[in-house]
């Protein structure tokens, strides 16, 4: 359980989004860290900001203390993590989108699959695919 | 390939539009996406299928096919989509490769490829998502000044953000240009052979596609495993590094040195003006930001930054974007004297606008300033005064190409070799199979190679790298630099099969390709890929031949033998036994 624990007490911050490319490496790493290839599954999400000229917005969850995803949610299907931002249990989800309308950040995105919410788990796979240093995993006080 | 099955079926789904009816249908294909592996092997196939072999190219008879590969959404740097055509520039096989999003948006929209058919009455923009195609009126697009708005204007109104491609036409598109390009999200191109003017004949102005989804794996750990080779060899190659940090226009310098650097209209190997249009100038004074191709970790694109005055504002600034490369910078610079970094980009984003082929139009520009200096066009032709260097009459004269005021710019905007059979100069039309020049005058490798390339571009070969590779060593006779510039174009119809980028060839080996298909449920030995490369090559000369392609009527122009290259003066007896041998071999290989 050592091992687990640590892990949840890191969250996934942007460090600089100027940095970013767009070349959506972390994107494809987040889902194969699910399964297979593509982009299905990714619970970051990378977009340009009006026109790849002005750059990209690198949107990923907040890991908020007081998450507004969580509230929202009808069944409790999404219960708050150590460390900030929450857990999905699949079980639980219902696939009403409350979570999705909810985030200010946009940062819940949706698995058409199985049309349920992807939640970050703020594991840092997408951190090491990141070659120009945009993204970091980061210690949160608890 | 008994046994076989493709392990993602949406790939083997090919999209068939009938632009006239409106209407649409799809076919499953896995079977040529597993004996062919996607990109040129597989277009090639479908334009067989569906391109008569009489049909005029800017008539509804043309049909356009994109595609791409096994290996599009799977792996870092399959970042590239094929588009195969008619070529109203050569009337023979057009094809094009772009990157953008394009590529992953096609994958993710669940198609392996896109076959255009017939022509609308009326402009239109396709919309392709969620397993539908829309056709939207696109009338009041139509006209519109710069392809950039219909960018803009796209980019609010259709879905999937982030995870779809633009591409669409600019007005030299829709008036027919026969060098006009389609241009994708912002800044990348289907450049080459005129594939904006048969959108514009068919009135399609945009394609729109785009979605997400999974692409299946037949072994998935081994997947997860070899992505991290291949991801952080790619990273840490030191060509990527090169491209990374400079881009393309790192090449500017160094050709320069070696005097192989076409400039102005190739009377010239060198430019006195190179430091100043240099990759390393773009870099320190220009360079705004650096982006790439969807699910590519190199980032090679490069925007520059114009910050233009306001003539009668005082501190009132336009701030515009503009992507600039090696082959804009030889087209539009050295090839017509400008060494103004700032004229050039403007000169550069023009011709982005009205949506050209950088390359077509440069040396189209230089053709006219030499025929004007000697007098074989009148200004009553030009219009203007065309002179090296000039960057602001270029400008005009790029307009005056869309706009077509008078017969000269008519027959100017059909391509080079056109307007060099009308006027004269032909032994200085820097045209090959009817395609105008690349940047390259690195030797004979360079011009044999554009002549014999299948598409007549300096990437279906590389004789411009094979050129480089001889310097200071023995130059290969003849027969083995043709064997050596097949050899290459062979190889390369693998990796555009797939369809991953040239820049990482050198990570993208044949036992990469062979371990890179692994977990996806092929199994290809590097003999086997050799031998499909073979079989597609080909098949494309078949399907080029069949169109109308002369291997006889293979002709460079004499300037290529006047002005020195690294290795001297190009001697005419070598190319022509060059191009003897070559004709033999093609013979022998149909006869296979
Ligand atoms: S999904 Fe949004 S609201 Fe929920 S924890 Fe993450 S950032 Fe906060
Ligand atoms: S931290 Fe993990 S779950 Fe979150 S975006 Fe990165 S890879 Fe995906
Ligand atoms: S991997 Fe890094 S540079 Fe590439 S899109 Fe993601 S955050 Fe941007």
């Amino acid at each position: 359980m050592s091992v687990a624990a640590e892990v949840r007490l890191k969250r996934l911050v942007v460090v600089d989004q100027d940095l970013c490319v767009g070349c959506m490496s972390c994107m494809f790493a987040c889902s194969r860290r699910y399964v297979d290839a593509g982009l299905g599954y990714t619970a970051i999400y990378v977009r340009s900001a009006g026109g790849v000229e002005k750059g990209f917005s690198v949107i990923v969850c907040r890991a908020c203390k007081n998450p507004s995803c969580a509230k929202v949610c009808p069944t409790d299907a999404l219960v708050l993590r150590r460390g900030g931002g929450v857990i999905l249990n699949p079980n639980l989800c219902i696939g009403c989108g409350n979570c999705r309308a909810a985030c200010p950040f946009g940062a819940v995105q949706w698995n058409i699959y199985i049309n349920k919410p992807v939640i970050c788990a703020h594991c840092g796979y997408c951190v090491d695919f990141c070659p120009f240093g945009v993204l970091a995993l980061e210690e949160v006080d608890s | 390939m008994d046994g076989y099955r493709l392990v993602d079926e949406a790939l083997g789904r090919v999209l068939y539009i009938d632009l006239r009816r409106k209407t649409y249908w799809v076919r499953s294909r896995p079977e040529l996406f597993l004996k062919f592996l996607g990109g040129v092997g597989v277009a090639t196939q479908l334009l067989k299928e569906e391109l008569s072999p009489d049909a005029d190219p800017l008539s509804p008879d043309n049909v356009v096919v994109l595609a791409i590969g096994v290996l599009t959404g799977v792996y870092p740097t399959a970042s590239k989509v094929v588009a195969m055509f008619r070529s109203p520039l050569t009337g023979n096989l057009g094809e094009s490769h772009a990157g953008g999003r394009a590529p992953v948006a096609m994958r993710m929209a669940g198609f392996g490829a896109i076959v255009i058919k017939g022509a609308s009455e009326t402009p239109i923009y396709l919309s392709i998502h969620d397993g539908v195609v829309e056709f939207k009126d696109a009338s009041a697009l139509w006209g519109v000044r710069s392809s950039l708005t219909i960018g803009k204007v796209l980019r609010e109104r259709e879905p999937w953000p982030g995870m779809r491609s633009i591409m669409r036409i600019g007005r030299a598109g829709e008036r027919m240009v026969r060098y006009a390009s389609v241009i994708l999200e912002t800044y990348r191109h289907f450049g080459r052979l005129g594939l904006g003017a048969v959108w514009g004949s068919k009135k399609l102005k945009a394609v729109v596609v785009g979605g997400k989804r999974t692409i299946p794996v037949a072994d998935v750990s081994t997947y997860r495993r070899f992505y991290k080779e291949l991801f952080d060899e790619i990273t840490k190659s030191s060509v990527m590094q090169k491209y990374h940090d400079l881009g393309t226009p790192v090449n500017v310098l160094p050709l320069n040195k070696i005097g192989g650097l076409p400039t102005r209209n190739l009377t010239s190997n060198s430019f006195e003006g190179a430091e100043e249009i240099s990759g390393e100038a773009f870099a320190e004074y220009s360079l705004a930001r650096r982006v790439a191709c969807a699910h590519c970790p190199v980032a090679c694109i490069h925007i520059a930054v114009i910050r233009e005055r306001y003539p009668h504002e005082k501190y009132f600034y336009t701030t515009r974007y503009i992507g600039y490369d090696y082959e804009p910078i030889y087209a539009l610079g050295s090839m017509l004297g400008i060494k103004d970094r700032e004229g050039l980009l403007r000169l550069i984003e023009e011709v982005d606008v009205v949506g050209l082929d950088a390359m077509s139009t440069g040396v189209a520009l230089a053709w006219t300033t030499e025929a004007f200096k000697k007098g074989m066009l009148s200004e009553s032709d030009t219009l203007l005064k065309p002179e090296w260097g000039d960057w602001r009459t270029y400008i005009n004269m790029v307009k005056h190409i869309v706009n077509q005021p008078n017969d000269f710019y008519r027959i100017l905007a059909s391509g080079v070799e056109k307007a060099s059979k009308v006027y004269g100069g032909s032994e200085f039309a820097l045209t090959y199979g009817g395609n105008e020049m690349p940047g390259y005058h690195t030797g004979p490798g360079a011009h044999i190679g554009f002549l014999i390339g299948l598409r007549h571009s300096h990437l279906d070969n590389a004789g411009y790298s094979t050129d480089q590779k001889y310097i200071g060593k023995e130059y290969p006779s003849p027969q083995s630099l043709i064997e050596e510039l097949v050899e290459e174009e062979v190889w390369r119809q693998i990796l555009s099969s797939l369809v991953v980028c040239f820049f990482s060839r050198g990570v993208y080996k044949p036992s990469a390709v062979s371990k890179a298909l692994e977990p996806l449920g092929i199994r290809l030995s590097e003999e086997e890929l050799r031998k499909l490369g073979m079989e597609i090559y080909r098949e494309k000369l078949k399907l080029k031949i069949r169109l109308g392609y002369r291997l006889e009527e293979l002709k460079p122009p004499k300037r290529v033998f006047e002005t020195p290259s690294p290795f001297g003066i190009i001697g005419e007896e070598y190319f022509n036994e060059a191009l003897q041998h070559y004709r033999e071999k093609v013979l022998q290989l149909l006869s296979t």
